[in-house]
């Protein structure tokens, strides 16, 4: 009966019938059973220019790098409010075309962060730009590498209104006199990158974090309302664009080191700015609202960070002068 | 609907509240005291073992040659003294020596069909039934079978294909190493580092390891069956197909077409149609050649050569449909693919190779028969399920990451009767080792089938994950398996085949100078990932920004580049001895009819 051995039709077929129904049970039905997933409630469907944005950052296996799942575990509580959920990918995750199926988000190499909320950290235009064409103008330690294909460099008397220029240093182009100008590609590109973050559930809703076993109270729960560290919120939210001492790039980012604003005895503009955002000097990208972002402790803190570093020397930003201010703002 | 989503969102909700007490994130202060890490540590110290006792038999090798020189310097002294001997004295000696010169043995004292007398007591078992019939019948054949003319070029055909593709595809993985280093060597779309990896890891897949497997494979199969292949045009066929599959594939991946980026996936299904048809013609045409053996029983080899090619068939099958490929659905299906592409065909395949070529370099037969039937099921049974291990704490559910899990530890079972079956098969030939270009290569391949194997296991776990996964320490891991298990016992069979079928050998010293250097470039590449991959996770955890955990890196993407350029220069080394057995020898060729040249030279 079971001669193996010497039955070469017994042997493969049973080998065949195993594996596939093994396969059937660990593979197809899962997945088909996962395909039933709806999408959340509140989700918004993906735009055709997100859509195109997706294309190319598969056509550029963005994924070889980046991971799109926040893992139930606390580590991973920096790259997005709640743990990923089937139902989040419910839109991005589709057949692409004809020739491409759908794409492999997850990703399995954080060689580069996580971007499941990338559109939440980092919402500027032009920093994606920037980063897009040469990672290292705006991050110097990055190994990412550039796209510069998704650009083209234009006379100025070429660029037309509609061409979004990119305000990269001269000696970064190939013709000093020329304009750097983004290509519709690295613009979709941006479109989808902006639009990565996840749907709010509200904290009911949202499944928790396998918490830490590590005893927090030791190291920092004690002064954790009074003294937030400066620093580290600084270089979480802000110096990726203004960089890490504060220098700013030229032409995109403006300095914070020896600013008016900054170092202006009363706070209140800078503290105004970080609220609501700012687009009111062309020469620079425009500056997004972090009052949703960050609460009134964290802002006094990022404040006070600017304001007594790289050589700037400015009074300490409280908390309630930022309550105060947010106050007078949602009462305008 | 809305409901049914809430409800089932709190279900979710609830579940991880559950699991959440049973696992906690681990205590880091303490991480080298976790098991999985402890474990590895401990695979690790086999491998530098290992190797140091390859050292070791080396240096005695060595130690024994110098000994030699001073023994010849004192039979020279002996030589002085006797022409101060008598006569008489040397005539005796001489009538002595030239007796025993005279006395030979009847060639009967210890076989045949007469009884059996041991006079002085020195045998301690005699028997009439082998207790392994299949391959000791197979051992006379091996003497009188002859290798045909086609099959010994479609050989060359598979395994030139596979060098080829071996060279270009290091190359490529060197060049993208080198980007971790410096990210801005060249500006061009066709070469940026998203495009290139997936074509370094699909080109050492389907190109270098697949092609030598089939073409060794195309070997064994004939011999263990006595028979003739069944058609060597299919095979010629299936290299087409699978050669146009690697270079149209390829080129679309650089042209920025890939098929969604689900690492080995990567070439869209009209280059894997191209693919696969080379695969099933393969699986057509070894099956055919089995239903015509010419010896009853199937050999163990062919039941994995086989299998490897129908679970390879039907899972390509399955990971291309597009009928459950949306939303997390392709992600199940990604996780079983990637794993099972790894596990079922190149192990499953290359196990079966090893079953052929491992007794006959060292010309005793398998240790057991039954040990490789154990491992041939329990690798289907126990690889099948584990794929969703590569998703852990990812929005897949629960109870698919922990049969992935529990299974991964069943791999155990597989792992360690093939270890022993292999081990124990050399056993008793150590000392061959030192007297063998192919031996080292076999013993590097068994012992990272078990350390590779057994740390993947300990990797699927749940604590070890928060440390090790996304990071390097990944690279590390498939580095050591597809490298130090695939790669290096593909080059031992080659090493051990194409010398007998061609008549050629490499020069020893090209085979050592080869050997080492992939060796050590591995042992580089390996130990840099993973110490690094370590302090990556370890700084994640503790919440740096992830920025120093890149600068944290930079060292160590070093080492793993030194160690990749020192893999990369062993494989031209190895291309160039290929050359060398692969060579026609045209003398001997017309001596012997024209059809058939023998194995044995």
């Amino acid at each position: 009966m079971f001669d193996f051995h010497k039955n070469h039709k017994l042997l493969v077929s049973t080998a065949f019938l195993g594996f596939a129904i093994l396969s059937t049970v660990i593979a197809i039905m899962p997945a088909m059973k996962l395909q039933e997933v709806q999408p959340l409630p509140g989700m918004e469907e993906m735009s055709q220019e997100e859509l195109k944005g997706l294309q190319i950052y598969v056509s550029e296996n963005c994924m070889a790098c980046h991971t799109q799942q926040v893992r139930n575990i606390e580590m991973d509580q920096v790259w997005g409010q709640r743990p990923s959920l089937a139902s989040d990918y419910f839109y991005s995750k589709q057949r692409l075309d004809l020739w491409r199926q759908s794409p492999s988000l997850l990703g399995s190499e954080r060689t580069g962060p996580d971007l499941t909320e990338v559109g939440k950290r980092q919402p500027g235009k032009e920093w994606h730009l920037l980063h897009l064409f040469n990672p290292r103008i705006v991050v110097k330690e990055s190994i990412m590498p550039g796209y510069p294909w998704l650009f083209e460099e234009k006379s100025p008397a070429m660029v037309t209104k509609k061409d979004i220029i990119v305000p990269v240093a001269t000696e970064l182009l190939k013709n000093p006199d020329h304009k750097l100008v983004a290509k519709p590609e690295a613009l979709a590109l941006v479109t989808y990158l902006q639009s990565l973050s996840q749907t709010n559930l509200g904290a009911e809703l949202s499944p928790g974090f396998i918490p830490s076993t590590r005893n927090k109270s030791d190291d920092k729960s004690d002064n954790i309302s009074s003294e937030l560290d400066g620093l580290q919120l600084y270089s979480e939210t802000c110096s990726a664009c203004h960089q890490p001492r504060g220098e700013g790039i030229t032409g995109a980012f403006p300095p914070l080191a020896a600013s008016e604003i900054v170092n202006d005895p009363d706070p209140n503009i800078l503290i105004q700015i970080i609220l609501s955002g700012y687009d009111a000097r062309a020469e620079f990208g425009v500056m997004p609202a972090f009052g949703d972002i960050l609460n009134d402790e964290e802002i006094a803190a990022i404040a006070t960070h600017e304001r007594s570093n790289w050589g700037n020397n400015a009074s300490e930003v409280t908390a309630e002068q930022v309550a105060e201010i947010r106050k007078f703002i949602q009462n305008q | 609907m809305n409901r049914t989503v809430y409800i089932t969102l709190g279900l979710l909700l609830l579940s991880m509240k559950v699991e959440a007490q049973t696992v906690p994130n681990p205590n880091i202060d303490q991480w080298w005291s976790s098991p999985g890490v402890i474990g590895t540590a401990l695979l690790i110290a086999i491998i530098a073992f290992v190797a140091l006792l390859i050292i070791g038999s080396k240096l005695s090798a060595f130690i024994q040659r110098i000994q030699s020189h001073t023994n010849r310097k004192e039979k020279e002294e002996i030589k002085s003294d006797l022409i101060n001997w008598e006569e008489e004295d040397l005539d005796w000696i001489l009538e002595r020596r030239k007796a025993a010169k005279k006395y030979k043995l009847s060639g009967t004292e210890h076989s045949g069909t007469s009884s059996f007398e041991d006079q002085r007591g020195l045998v301690s078992k005699v028997t009439r039934d082998p207790e392994n019939p299949i391959v000791d019948e197979k051992k006379h054949e091996t003497i009188r079978l002859e290798t045909p003319q086609p099959l010994r070029n479609i050989m060359i055909w598979y395994l030139g294909s596979a060098v080829f593709w071996l060279v270009f595809g290091t190359l490529i993985g060197q060049y993208v190493g080198m980007k971790f280093i410096w990210p801005e060597m060249d500006q061009s779309p066709w070469l940026s580092f998203g495009r290139l990896r997936p074509v370094h890891t699909n080109t050492v897949f389907w190109g270098w390891a697949s092609f030598a497997m089939v073409g060794l494979g195309y070997f064994v199969i004939s011999r263990t069956s006595n028979t003739r292949v069944f058609s060597y045009s299919l095979a010629k066929t299936g290299w087409y197909l699978m050669n146009l599959a690697l270079v149209s594939g390829n080129l679309l991946l650089m042209n920025g077409v890939n098929n969604g980026g689900g690492e080995y996936r990567e070439y869209i299904w009209p280059v894997i149609v191209l693919f696969g048809s080379g695969l099933i013609l393969t699986l057509y045409n070894f099956y055919k050649t089995v239903a015509t053996r010419k010896v009853s029983e199937i050999y163990i080899s062919n039941w994995y050569l086989l299998g490897g090619l129908i679970w390879t068939v039907t899972l390509i099958l399955i990971s291309y449909l597009p009928s459950f490929q949306d939303g997390l659905g392709e992600t199940v299906i990604q996780g079983y693919y990637m794993h099972q592409g790894v596990g079922m065909w190149f192990m499953t395949f290359t196990l079966g190779l090893i079953y052929y070529y491992l007794p006959t370099s060292l010309n005793k037969p398998i240790y057991s028969y039954s040990l490789g039937v154990l491992a041939f099921w329990t690798q289907m049974l126990f690889y099948t399920l584990i794929g969703t291990h590569h998703f852990v704490f990812s929005p897949l559910p629960w109870w698919l990451q922990t049969v992935a899990i529990v299974f991964s530890a069943g791999m155990f079972i597989p792992v360690l009767s093939g270890t022993t079956n292999f081990l124990m098969t050399m056993k008793g030939s150590w000392s061959a080792i030192s007297k063998s270009y192919v031996l080292p290569f076999f013993l590097v391949g068994v012992v990272f089938y078990f350390v590779g194997s057994t740390q993947g296991s300990l990797q699927a776990f749940r604590l070890t994950n928060f440390i090790w996964h996304f990071t390097d320490f990944n690279v590390a891991h498939s580095h050591m398996t597809m490298y130090g298990i695939i790669t290096f016992i593909l080059w031992a069979c080659i090493y051990s085949i194409l010398p007998k079928v061609t008549g050629n050998e490499p020069s020893s010293l090209a085979v050592g100078i080869h050997f080492w250097l992939a060796f050590i470039g591995l042992f580089a590449y390996m130990i840099s990932l993973m110490t690094g991959g370590t302090l990556r996770g370890l700084s994640w955890i503790e919440g740096e920004s992830f920025i120093n955990s890149v600068i944290l890196m930079q060292p160590y993407w070093v080492w793993r580049a030194i160690g990749g350029s020192l893999m990369f220069v062993s494989h031209l080394v190895f291309a160039y001895n290929f050359m060398v057995m692969a060579k026609k020898k045209k003398v001997s060729a017309k001596k012997i009819s024209p059809a058939f040249t023998p194995v044995h030279s």
